[in-house]
């Protein structure tokens, strides 16, 4: 697998991505954990970056939520505008999209533009 | 956020400077602070920023215009590696997969090479004198691999010297029990001496230089984390 983060640079290897595809002309958008309770797998300040076509780098959970982010994303990305988001096993999508650990999180999924 | 502040984020990185991404979800707006900046346009203490460096987790604080989130972007954890040996080989390349930054350090011809560590920071000198230079901190983890006191007890009494987080020296408990004595006789303290870890890494039963390598990498994020 091609690493952004190669030893010599000591950038956040889904950052990197980001700029490379901003770099091609892709549009993306930029999710981030920000608040997590519970036994959530991926702590406050994880990021994805999503492109236009689907492509996707870096995780917000241990993959549960991946799928419903992306698709949050490409809306992002077409609306032109920051949303939050909330998953957790109390919420009202639990059975459908949710967090099998039974963690809480909140994430901001954002255009970069 | 604007494309200009990802590419931002990833500059500081790259230079190796620690910054703070500051977001308000409600209305989406941001500011990338430098370390040792004051207070930010978002109303973010420049206490707070501070706290946040040094801890390097983001968290969401409450502003008159509503919860403000901040990011971290600080430099990641160093790994000095003394000792190129076979070990190292293994060593190196997964604790970089790992996220640590590490350098390599061996005086010895022919053992801190190019061919042997491909993409690896390498300093070829004896530790008395390059560890002085590498700047040891409280992010800093130091592993002692060669078995040889010319190399390893310089480059120990440098560690021992500085607030770095994790210490480590190969070698079986009659090899640490020597060195303990040799350390002691330089004028550490039982208390300075109980900060090595020897025999290095996690009880793993680990028997091949690829398995130590594991054990020792484990010991060291263990260190980070816990």
């Amino acid at each position: 697998m091609d690493q952004p983060n190669s030893r010599h640079t000591n950038a956040d290897p889904v950052l990197a991505q980001a700029a490379e595809w901003l770099d091609e002309g892709r549009r993306i958008a930029l999710a981030t954990v920000t608040r997590t309770w519970g036994s959530a797998p991926r702590r406050a300040g994880s990021h994805m970056v999503i492109a236009d076509n689907g492509d996707f780098s870096g995780s917000v959970s241990g993959g549960c939520i991946e799928g419903a982010v992306i698709q949050t994303a490409l809306e992002v990305i077409e609306a032109g505008e920051g949303r939050t988001l909330e998953f957790g096993v109390t919420n009202e999508m639990a059975w459908e999209v949710g967090l099998a650990c039974g963690g809480r999180v909140h994430l901001f999924v954002e255009p970069v533009v | 956020m604007k494309a200009s502040v990802l590419l931002g984020v990833v500059a500081a990185q790259k230079s190796g400077r620690d910054v703070v991404l500051a977001t308000r979800p409600g209305d989406g707006k941001q500011e990338l602070i430098e370390a040792g900046s004051g207070v930010g346009n978002l109303g973010v203490d420049g206490d707070v920023l501070a706290d946040v460096l040094r801890v390097g987790e983001s968290r969401t604080i409450e502003t008159q215009d509503g919860p403000v989130f901040l990011r971290p972007y600080i430099r990641p954890p160093r790994l000095i590696v003394v000792g190129a040996v076979h070990i190292a080989q293994s060593l190196v390349p997964m604790a970089t997969v790992a996220g640590f930054q590490v350098t390599v350090l061996d005086p010895r011809e022919g053992f801190a090479t190019e061919d042997r560590f491909p993409g690896a920071v390498l300093v070829r000198e004896w530790p008395d004198q390059a560890m002085a230079a590498l700047g040891l901190d409280g992010r800093t983890a130091i592993v002692a691999l060669t078995h040889d006191p010319k190399i390893d007890d310089p480059a120990l009494i440098a560690a021992l010297e500085s607030d770095a987080f994790y210490l480590g020296a190969l070698g079986s408990r009659k090899t640490q029990g020597a060195r303990r004595e040799r350390l002691g006789e330089a004028g550490f303290t039982d208390g300075d001496l109980d900060r090595i870890h020897g025999p290095i890494g996690l009880p793993i039963g680990a028997r091949t230089p690829e398995e130590i390598a594991v054990a020792v990498l484990a010991q060291v994020i263990g260190a980070l984390r816990l």
